[in-house]
């Protein structure tokens, strides 16, 4: 148990600096970079409570996709990070607002777990369940009990996709595309004529 | 005290030798891996290949090393320092960081964990990192460039990989990759009713389109030819590693290297039955596992070689329509219709976990 809180230390504080650097950081790349050092340690604390499939999801999904894209697009933009940084001051009542009220949902809802933790026990599943795969609990209940919640995300996400492709498809006009089934299914009598030149004349 | 080093003491250090144990010989596999892939690529166009350093060139991988160790590191004076030198590090150290769940025999492995394959894919999702953060930390226009086609190009084909291990997880009913080797024991063979011939058990024969599927993709996503797009010489001089040279360079090329090692024993595991042996008679069976599984992933390594000797290379937008278009559409059908047979048949698998 001394080893578990202490990696639980390491981990929770590494999360919370990476996490501060991704604010501070100048260089938006470097702010992508340690957002993805956080998203990691989160991923070892979810191993830490036994939740090893989660820790997994979230480095396939988070870190190995949706983080790529975020580098992607910060690379190509250009922007004036100077320019943006001044106005920090003007925004700062916002924003600590906005992080006070998070704070302190989040201190009722934990608070709230200490206080009176039956309150609790009709909705959260054990996390860990002897001889059971974590996998194995998370399909028992994702397939039966939520499943309509779980097509309706489906169905969401669906619609934003088909959104995000009827958005950004253009067909313009006078781009060559290429068609591979048409250019499969050419054969030489449609696209070779023989010509018998004479001699001393061109075609 | 004494709980404290028998609890974790022990382990780690058991675990600590087992990690080098294993690090060394994959390494000295590796340097023959590349010396295997050179001299097939020169049998190929009739040349000769690597042949001055040690009794037929055997030795060249080591000269190389040294000659990469002791040239002068060039880092760029514009460059982002610490990323530039980074980069490399998380290239070598992610496709090693892969080889720690992999079963080479039965039992042999350092960490068997629940979700081996889904660590596999993780570690091998992030490996896009050391390209994409070498490419922008170089500040040079080709590089870069470089960058954003790997990334496009390694986070397509990651998603035909996804459907692919997930018909072969539906056939075994685990995430261990212990078990899915242990799962290719029984199979077509039995049903067909000639169990000595166990190389019919395998995963490869069943789901031969996603077998398929999953080496394409498998070039692809370590960036082999004809899917080496990141480092196409013709457009791009050398991709992202214009800028390296020395160590740095030697590392991405070492990391190149593991990984492709890493896809070759993953082949053999999800289809090939891992150190399982192909005919369930006695000289076969006398044959320890490990050399099985070697043997195996040699195959698909030559397959791997062959593919990089003969097939020209790949034009971008081909590469992409490939993943999307192709693959995508015909691994998630798979998907459908293994799931489909494996209900209709009653053949599904009843997870001992559950």
């Amino acid at each position: 148990m001394v080893l578990q809180a202490l990696f639980f230390y390491l981990f929770a504080g590494i999360a919370v600096a990476s996490a501060f650097m991704v604010i501070a950081a100048r260089n938006p790349v470097h702010s992508v970079l340690f957002l993805i050092l956080c998203f990691i340690n989160a991923a070892a604390l979810f191993v830490l409570i036994g939740a090893e499939y989660l820790a997994m999801l979230l480095i396939v999904v988070y870190v190995g996709a949706v983080m790529v894209l975020f580098l992607f697009v910060v690379m190509m933009l250009d922007v004036d990070f100077a320019e943006m940084k001044r106005g920090v001051l003007q925004y700062l009542p916002i924003g600590g607002l906005v992080g006070f009220i998070l704070l302190a949902e989040l201190l009722m809802a934990i608070g709230g777990w200490v206080i009176m933790p039956e309150a609790y026990s009709g909705g959260a599943l054990p996390i860990v369940a002897e001889g059971k795969q974590n996998i194995a609990q998370i399909g028992a209940v994702l397939y039966t009990k939520y499943i309509f919640y779980f097509q309706a995300c489906g169905i969401i996400l669906l619609v934003a996709m088909i959104g995000a492709i009827v958005l950004t498809l253009r067909h313009k006009p006078n781009v060559k595309r290429q068609d591979i089934p048409t250019q499969v299914a050419r054969t030489p009598e449609t696209s070779i004529e023989v010509v018998s030149v004479e001699s001393g004349k061109g075609i | 005290m004494s709980e404290l080093w028998f609890d974790y003491g022990l382990p780690l250090v058991i675990m600590l030798a087992q990690s080098v144990l294993l690090m060394v010989v994959l390494l000295l596999i590796i340097a023959y891996v590349l010396y295997a892939d050179r001299k097939i690529w020169a049998a190929v166009q009739i040349r000769r290949g690597p042949n001055v350093v040690g009794p037929w060139g055997l030795f060249q991988s080591f000269a190389d090393l040294l000659k990469f160790v002791l040239k002068e590191p060039v880092i760029p004076a514009t460059s982002d320092k610490f990323l530039f030198l980074f980069a490399p590090l998380i290239t070598v150290v992610l496709s090693l960081a892969g080889w720690v769940v992999i079963p080479v025999a039965e039992g042999w492995c350092i960490a068997d964990i629940n979700v081996g394959i889904l660590y596999v894919f993780a570690i091998s999702s992030l490996g896009v990192y050391g390209v994409i953060i070498g490419g922008w930390a170089s500040n040079s226009k080709y590089p870069f460039l470089s960058a954003l086609r790997s990334a496009a190009q390694m986070v397509s084909y990651e998603v035909s990989i996804g459907f692919v291990i997930v018909t072969v997880l539906l056939c075994v009913g685990s995430l261990n990759l212990s078990d899915i080797v242990m799962a290719q024991k029984t199979g077509l063979a039995d049903m067909l009713g000639v169990p000595w011939l166990t190389i019919l058990n395998w995963y490869w024969l069943p789901l031969f389109p996603m077998f398929v599927v999953f080496f394409v993709s498998a070039l692809a996503e370590t960036n082999r030819p004809p899917f080496d797009l990141a480092e196409a010489e013709s457009e791009l001089v050398a991709g992202f590693m214009v800028e390296y040279g020395s160590t740095p360079y030697m590392m991405f090329m070492l990391g190149e290297y593991v990984a492709i090692a890493l896809m070759c024993a993953l082949t053999t595991i999800l289809f090939m039955g891992g150190w399982l042996p192909p005919l369930d008679f006695a000289p076969f069976t006398w044959v320890p596992g490990v050399v099985w599984f070697f043997l195996k992933a040699s195959m698909v390594f030559f397959m791997f070689a062959m593919v990089k000797a003969m097939v020209p290379r790949y034009r971008y937008d081909q590469l992409m329509r490939l993943g999307w278009k192709v693959f995508l559409p015909l691994s998630l059908f798979m998907v459908f219709a293994v799931s489909a047979v494996l209900m209709a048949m009653g053949w599904a698998p009843t997870s001992g976990a559950l």
